[in-house]
């Protein structure tokens, strides 16, 4: 049975209730990350495990989503609490780009990379100027790197600074290398689920994470 | 410093007084130039979020595959100094201005490592030249 499926069997209540009465009824949550953190990888499991449908492409090469990409009407319910969400699939966030590394590392020719790059470029700005218009983060970290890079730091500053709420996915544990107690440690001020969106592990604590939190 | 010849490289304090200032755009404008002039620019009052994130778009924006990659760029906050008080409050730790920002064209500056308290970061004269900082 789908994930989805599993946590709508829950029994309705009186939080059910109280949220279809003073609840948000529908929430605009951008999935936000640097390029690589596995951001379109997730957003095609929640899409799937919800509405049984695809976001776009994933790739290891950074950059492939050049263009943000939305679903909306996705239904999420557990226990009783449901949430309507907007999803929205956010290209990377990057302070450089070069598209000689995209023919050094990922065989390109240099047009093509050229062309890469330059639509890497525009889809940072559409990510940035998202901000001001969403109401909700999943913010994306890879659980194998440093996470006070100066992305991270940008995005989740942006969103005290706006006090927007937001769910951070401590992704790729299912890598050796992984550790996501560095990433609970390192922002204890805000929910961090670990989560592997590729094997599909723990998604379901993200799910319940992302229903208190952005309802 | 430009690349002087010397294989140098230049490094600008920037004062609190003088960022202060400048209105948000004017700031970005005079960081921009800076770094596309090969310039590393060490700003003694950092960046606030937003300002960081106009940053990000503007570089963006210039963006010349052939001439100009991109910024490097740490900015120093110390989420260390949230009090227990503070985290039951969930008090912002990132939302505010950083006590320091480096920032530097992409092609000339790594950074190492950076925590509270410090940032480290590695200059790039040559191309197969590093020096710590």
């Amino acid at each position: 049975m789908p994930i989805g499926q599993k946590l709508k069997s829950g029994k309705p209540g009186i939080l059910s209730w109280l949220n279809s009465v003073f609840g948000k009824e529908q929430a605009k949550i951008g999935i936000y990350g640097p390029p690589n953190a596995g951001k379109t990888t997730l957003a095609n499991r929640i899409v799937r495990d919800w509405a049984g449908d695809v976001m776009g492409a994933a790739s290891e090469v950074p950059h492939e989503t050049r263009r943000a990409r939305r679903k909306a009407n996705i239904q999420m319910s557990h226990n009783g609490s449901g949430l309507t969400l907007d999803i929205v699939d956010t290209p990377g966030i990057a302070t450089k780009i070069d598209f000689e590394d995209f023919v050094e590392n990922h065989e390109m020719h240099e047009g093509e990379a050229k062309d890469r790059a330059k639509e890497a470029t525009e889809g940072v700005v559409e990510a940035i100027r998202w901000l001001d218009d969403v109401d909700g983060i999943i913010l994306v970290m890879d659980a194998t790197t440093d996470p006070f890079n100066q992305v991270n730091v940008t995005i989740l500053g942006n969103l005290e600074a706006r006090r927007l709420p937001v769910v951070i996915a401590a992704n790729k544990i299912d890598l050796p290398d992984s550790s996501p107690a560095t990433l609970k440690n390192a922002f204890p001020q805000h929910p961090v689920v670990p989560i592997s969106a590729i094997t599909g592990y723990n998604v379901e604590q993200l799910y319940e994470t992302m229903i208190s939190t952005f309802k | 410093m430009t690349n002087n010849g010397n294989g140098g490289v230049k490094i600008n304090l920037v004062s609190k007084a003088k960022l202060d200032d400048m209105s948000l755009q004017e700031k970005i404008r005079f960081i921009l130039d800076e770094v596309q002039q090969d310039v590393i620019l060490v700003l003694e009052e950092g960046l606030d979020p937003n300002e960081e994130a106009k940053l990000i778009e503007s570089t963006m924006i210039e963006i010349d595959p052939d001439n100009f990659t991109g910024i490097e760029m740490e900015s120093q906050r110390n989420p260390d100094e949230v009090s227990i008080i503070g985290k039951l409050f969930r008090r912002s730790t990132y939302g505010g201005k950083a006590s320091m920002t480096v920032v530097g064209p992409a092609d000339k500056l790594r950074t190492v490592y950076k925590d509270g308290d410090s940032i480290e970061a590695m200059v790039l004269s040559e191309p197969q030249e590093a020096t710590a900082v």
